[in-house]
């Protein structure tokens, strides 16, 4: 509450009051509504670690151990709050720790602004010590950033960041401070941006689209629905479930899409991709209308482009006018966010039920069901598997939990088993396939919605790529539970070894310390489960508890994640086993 | 899709960076900038960008899709050389013993309609204005004759059709 009235008094009054670029920084922050940060501090950051201290009743900033830790905090934040999330850092390697946070950011559109220290301005470009060219490194991988040398600049361009990362197609930015220029003092007053010239984040939607993507709707005798993580930046859930019910459509998803729509509706079909349902993948090349909504045709949802989707006419609603035509050629594309699209769209939808295309789905899924996903969820050999883990966590939460996945085949284990009863509950790093995004994401997510149950699944590579930050969880108490997946591989990698690198299993087996040992250090409460006996009744203790939580599970060591698309394969290609 | 000469408009605000934010558009893909030119344009505050690229149609796209996307690009047109008119420019520096010397020489600065710029005791330089192809021709009569220094600079280029950025600008701060 307290930010709020900030921001009015601030943006209000506009009164000039004189202040360092430090303390300006800090206003700027509370301005934006932001309560919480995550960061590390360093020498060209320290006037605002000073003024944080100033300000710690209001501005909450937890210390992470290691900058990447606290770009990954910053999106699992924003992802499960739909706020922007803020990462603070020193100049130098604190700055460039920062930057696969910022790539994957970037590549999975979360709203994440950074802020670095820099060298003092007439240090700039002498090599000075933990000097480094943050804002040239960063501009691949940032929506927008820049580099602040004089304290007046700060309001502007604090407000143009946020504005930045947040409308639009969301995004990561970056603002680089020289240190000079947060000692300086200047006449101090707030304005929130509220546009850029030459930046249009919300285009018109053209209702002559819409019409002629209704026309093609009500023409399809066997449509199908792909969505996206875009319905949920754009708030679309709602309007997607009445489209889906009103005409009928069997509705997949990509990883990042999933939790839009509740994994129990009738019309939820699963997961496009490599490792997606198989019903879905193949039935994308016998579909007569494609509808992609908020997602952008990855290679991992596409497999081979040339025999993707071609007998079907393709209509996509995109927020971005770049993802059109980009890698699939549309013949209906709707430009805008996702939720006015489908608002325009709906009075010109008609009721349908294709009733005998539904049916070819479940007798897909039957088949799918047959051959993997009951030996995935309720196996009958001696090993535990990852799929039967994700089934107890669903059982003991009832599907509300927010699943916190790393990368690899947990991951998609996760993905394709974990329920959904609310949307912005499945956080996964999609695009950029960051090992150690879960551990950090998932303490981002527990604040960023602590009256939710948040569950790290991790494998044990990607654990040990972030692992300190169980430093974090311990010093601020954040009620996380984490569960370690352990077969002792690089199990993807060693997935591909088996299948296409004729078993040469090169740097895929992991020697692993006791990782319940390891959270104990860290006065975490811990247990290792390696018998199916133990396993429900560890979930539940697990989910009880008031406090982190951390749980080891011994899984087979050889599993493959079936079903799959090799790469370079058509979807309609994808193996069973 | 076959590779083929394109000339990317790019206006702007013109700002530190956002040359580098352009050229990186084109290293992520591995897209070599054949020219590059950045000025003012026509509105007052606004740089212009002139990008020659040498490759298929649907990179093309694909990058102007990128390069406007581009929080201080306000927008972004590609063209084949046939719906523009362009320039290029070039120097050649020049023994001067050789304008005496070499009749052949004065022969060629006038087929080529181009300019003595300056004559001085050791040296003197030729400027030529036109397409690429006729400096390349240039550039190969004078080679045997000896060419002490050469600059050709990116091209510039004026589009057939209207480009709007004037309206564009003024939709956008409607918006």
């Amino acid at each position: 509450m307290e930010t709020v009235k900030e921001k009015k008094t601030i943006s209000k009054t506009k009164k000039a009051i004189k202040i360092s670029g430090a303390e300006a920084i800090i206003h700027c922050l509370l301005a934006e509504g932001v309560d919480l940060i995550y960061g590390y501090p360093g020498g060209a950051i320290m006037p605002v670690y000073d003024e944080l201290y100033k300000f710690q009743d209001k501005l909450t900033h937890i210390l992470t151990r290691h900058e990447q830790g606290a770009t990954h905090a910053a999106q699992g934040y924003a992802r499960v709050s739909g706020k922007v999330g803020v990462a603070l850092a020193t100049s130098g390697p604190g700055a460039t720790n920062l930057v696969t946070g910022l790539a994957d950011a970037q590549i999975d559109s979360t709203p994440m602004v950074c802020i670095t220290g820099q060298v003092p301005r007439h240090l700039l470009g002498t090599d000075a010590f933990q000097e480094t060219d943050i804002v040239g490194i960063s501009t691949p991988v940032t929506k927008w950033n820049y580099q602040i040398t004089r304290a007046e600049e700060i309001p502007e361009i604090v407000a143009k960041a946020f504005y930045i990362a947040r409308s639009g197609r969301p995004g990561p930015v970056l603002v680089d401070i020289t240190k000079d220029a947060q000692f300086e003092e200047f006449d101090f007053s707030y304005e929130a941006c509220v546009g850029v010239r030459s930046y249009n984040p919300y285009p018109k939607i053209d209702t002559a689209k819409v019409e002629a993507a209704a026309a093609l709707i009500n023409s399809a005798k066997k449509p199908l629905i792909v969505f996206g993580q875009g319905v949920i930046l754009g708030e679309a859930e709602a309007q997607l479930k009445a489209l889906i019910e009103k005409a009928g459509i069997p509705s997949a998803w990509t990883i990042l899409g999933v939790a839009a729509l509740n994994s129990d509706h009738p019309l939820n079909v699963g997961m496009v991709g490599m490792h997606g349902n198989y019903a879905p993948n193949v039935l994308t090349n016998q579909c007569d209308v494609l509808i992609a909504i908020g997602m952008r045709f990855d290679d991992r949802v596409t497999g081979n482009l040339d025999s993707y989707a071609k007998q079907a006419k393709i209509i996509h609603f995109d927020i971005d006018p770049a993802e059109i035509n980009k890698n699939v050629p549309t013949d209906v594309a709707v430009l805008g966010n996702a939720k006015d699209s489908l608002e325009a769209l709906l009075p010109f939808v008609k009721e349908n039920e294709h009733k005998a295309w539904h049916t070819v789905f479940k007798e897909m899924y039957q088949v799918e069901f047959d051959t993997v996903i009951e030996k995935d969820i309720r196996p009958t050999k001696e090993k535990l598997t990852m799929g039967e883990v994700i089934e107890q966590v669903n059982l003991a939460s009832k599907n509300s939990a927010v699943i916190v996945s790393d990368v690899g085949q947990h991951q998609m284990i996760a993905c394709r088993y974990a329920k959904f009863n609310q949307t912005k509950s499945n956080i996964t790093s999609g695009g950029l396939g960051t090992m150690g995004f879960a551990l950090p994401a998932a303490i981002g997510a527990k604040m960023g919605a602590m009256d939710r149950e948040v569950v790290a699944i991790i494998g044990d590579g990607g654990y040990q790529m972030t692992i300190q930050e169980l430093g974090v969880i311990f010093q601020h108490k954040v009620p996380v539970k984490i569960i370690v997946l352990n077969n002792d591989h690089l199990g993807m990698v060693r997935q591909w070894q088996e299948l296409f690198f004729e078993k040469r299993y090169a740097s895929t087996v992991m020697v692993n310390p006791d990782f319940v040992k390891i959270a104990e250090g860290y006065h975490i409460k811990s247990k290792r489960v390696s018998e199916r006996s133990e396993l429900k009744s560890t979930i539940e203790e697990m989910l009880a508890s008031k406090e982190a939580y951390f749980l080891e599970v011994k899984v087979e060591q050889e599993d493959n994640v079936f079903p799959m698309i090799p790469s370079g394969a058509s979807v309609s290609d994808v193996r069973l086993k | 899709m076959e590779n083929n000469w394109y000339t990317i408009s790019v206006y702007s605000e013109n700002n530190v960076g956002l040359l580098n934010r352009i050229s990186g558009i084109f290293l992520k893909r591995h897209i070599n900038i054949e020219a590059l030119n950045v000025s003012k344009s026509e509105i007052n505050s606004v740089s212009k960008f002139t990008i020659v690229v040498h490759t298929t149609e649907q990179w093309v796209i694909n990058i102007v899709g990128q390069i406007e996307k581009q929080i201080e690009v306000i927008k972004a047109f590609y063209h084949n050389d046939d719906d523009i008119i362009y320039q290029e420019s070039a120097l050649f520096k020049i023994k001067s013993d050789l304008l005496f010397d070499e009749r052949e020489i004065q022969n060629i600065i006038k087929e080529n309609n181009s300019q003595i710029v300056t004559v001085a005791r050791d040296f003197f330089v030729i400027s030529k204005s036109g397409r690429r192809d006729e400096i390349n021709k240039m550039h190969e009569q004078l080679e045997p004759y000896g060419i002490m220094q050469f600059v050709h600079s990116g091209r510039i280029a004026v589009s057939k059709a209207e480009m709007r950025i004037s309206s564009l600008l003024e939709e956008f701060q409607h918006n």
